[in-house]
């Protein structure tokens, strides 16, 4: 006979056993999602089996908000309404300078043989909510694979950037906002076309250009747009306004710090600029030397850099 | 609040209650919360719970596939709040001999250096990532867990002892 303990106390291997090795799993885990992004499609999986809990989250906010929507008083419509009409004219004078002046900025580009700037493709999306982790700065919108949505796209709001689409699952995606300190941005300041890189600032709210020279012109009040020759950006989109310039003799670079003109942490409603880049490939070395054949089969080439 | 006492015999827990509460949790978990820092975890407290009062039931498996459901809905590293809940569940299971025979309140003195603990190892983890440190509001969101312990102690222990009841009368 031999002298096992009987079933009723067997508990599988020790709890230490089981800590080591879902530690060990975790560490692989976090190992190959940091350093190689392997793990996509586990995640893909696993973000759908959280969906339903996300979902149901943010029923009853959305049902209240709907619900007070619906009771507001006949006045507070009315003047909205006439600030809306109002605003309306505004937007229309402008829709129709903005019009002749595109035609004419396409007559006058085909004139000089440029390449015309399409506009993309547009989603509109709901943030559906922000993210639990209070290190980075994401938000999660409602729209994923299935919308068409697009890693690597901008994210607007009414009045500017917000974000770039940094990960895509099969009905949501999450978007890192501008704010974010691994976040870069090309951008351009619009008064005299200067082009730098945006930076987040984290927890402040802000963001920073960095590497500009302590010579540079950059001003207080200066006003920055995607300057959209990364690639995956549309040119033009308003990004932030310069709030304060530091200049220390001792540093190479100025310290600029700007704020986002949109409400990054604030916005409900968003855009996604999805479209594909119609520029041709970035020359490597050994495409320009037969570049002629290449360019006209031209893919999109994201991040070429 | 009513307190846990050793004379009472409490139903066999139903596998749907276990189920219900994660749910719950997870629920609670993505609501748009206006800052995070200062919202407990209540997929760690509830981790715990189950930890404490059924550690055959629910042990370091459990807990390191929720987390993984967490990460993944956060949109964070896949791994660290997985790596953080088996190690608290690891911890609740040494505990639970020894933490049910206190009352509420120091059940929840017992349960604030977990949570603490799951907290800092999802910082450590990110520090190792390479994001700044998140200040000492940090610490606001483990303490109020730890303080909520009674009234979810006694909110998952109600459908046991409500069956209990029902069968007495």
């Amino acid at each position: 006979m031999e002298h096992t303990p009987p079933p009723f106390f067997k508990r599988g291997p020790a709890p230490v056993v089981r800590l080591a090795f879902f530690a060990s799993l975790s560490f692989a885990l976090l190992i190959l999602d940091a350093r190689f992004r392997y793990v996509d499609g586990l995640r893909d999986v696993l973000a759908l089996a959280a969906y339903p809990f996300q979902k149901a989250a943010t029923a009853p906010i959305t049902l209240a908000q709907r619900t007070t929507e619906f009771f507001v008083s006949q006045a507070q419509l009315r003047s909205e309404n006439s600030a809306l009409r109002a605003e309306l004219l505004n937007a229309a004078r402008d829709a129709q300078r903005y019009q002749t002046a595109s035609a004419e900025l396409a007559q006058l580009r085909r004139a000089n043989d440029m390449r015309t700037r399409f506009d993309r493709q547009t989603i509109p999306a709901e943030v559906l909510y922000t993210g639990r982790d209070p290190y980075d700065y994401k938000v999660v919108l409602d729209k994923g694979r299935q919308h068409a949505v697009t890693a690597g796209s901008l994210v607007i709001d009414a009045d500017g950037a917000i974000g770039q689409i940094t990960r895509v699952h099969t009905l949501v995606s999450e978007v890192t906002l501008i704010t974010d300190k691994a976040q870069a941005i090309p951008v351009q300041i619009v008064r005299n076309g200067l082009r730098a890189v945006a930076f987040g600032a984290g927890a402040s709210g802000m963001i920073e250009l960095r590497f500009l020279p302590a010579n540079a012109d950059v001003l207080t009040g200066d006003r920055l747009v995607t300057s959209g020759i990364d690639g995956s950006y549309p040119a033009g989109v308003a990004v932030a306004t310069v709030v304060r310039v530091e200049r220390d003799a001792q540093q190479a670079f100025a310290r600029v710090v700007c704020e986002p003109v949109a409400g990054v942490d604030r916005s409900r409603y968003v855009l996604v600029l999805a479209g594909e880049d119609l520029r041709p490939d970035y020359p490597l070395a050994e495409q320009a030397r037969r570049s002629a054949k290449r360019r006209s089969s031209a893919g999109n080439r994201r991040g070429a850099e | 609040m009513a307190p846990n006492k050793p004379q009472h015999i409490l139903q066999p827990v139903r596998p749907s209650t276990i189920v219900a509460s994660f749910s719950v949790a997870l629920l609670l978990a993505f609501l748009p919360w206006p800052d995070m820092r200062y919202v407990p975890d209540f997929v760690a407290l509830v981790l715990v719970f189950w930890c404490v009062h059924q550690p055959r039931l629910i042990g370091l498996g459990v807990g390191w596939v929720i987390g993984l459901v967490a990460d993944a809905g956060n949109g964070v590293l896949l791994g660290q709040h997985a790596l953080a809940y088996a190690l608290l569940a690891f911890f609740a299971i040494t505990l639970s001999r020894r933490i049910l025979w206190f009352g509420p309140w120091y059940q929840a003195l017992h349960v604030a250096p977990l949570l603490l603990l799951a907290e800092a190892v999802v910082m450590v983890v990110r520090l190792a990532a390479g994001a700044a440190l998140p200040g000492w509001p940090i610490l606001i969101g483990p303490l109020i867990g730890a303080a909520l312990w009674p009234l979810v102690s006694w909110l998952l222990l109600l459908p046991q002892r409500r069956a209990l009841e029902a069968g007495a009368l």
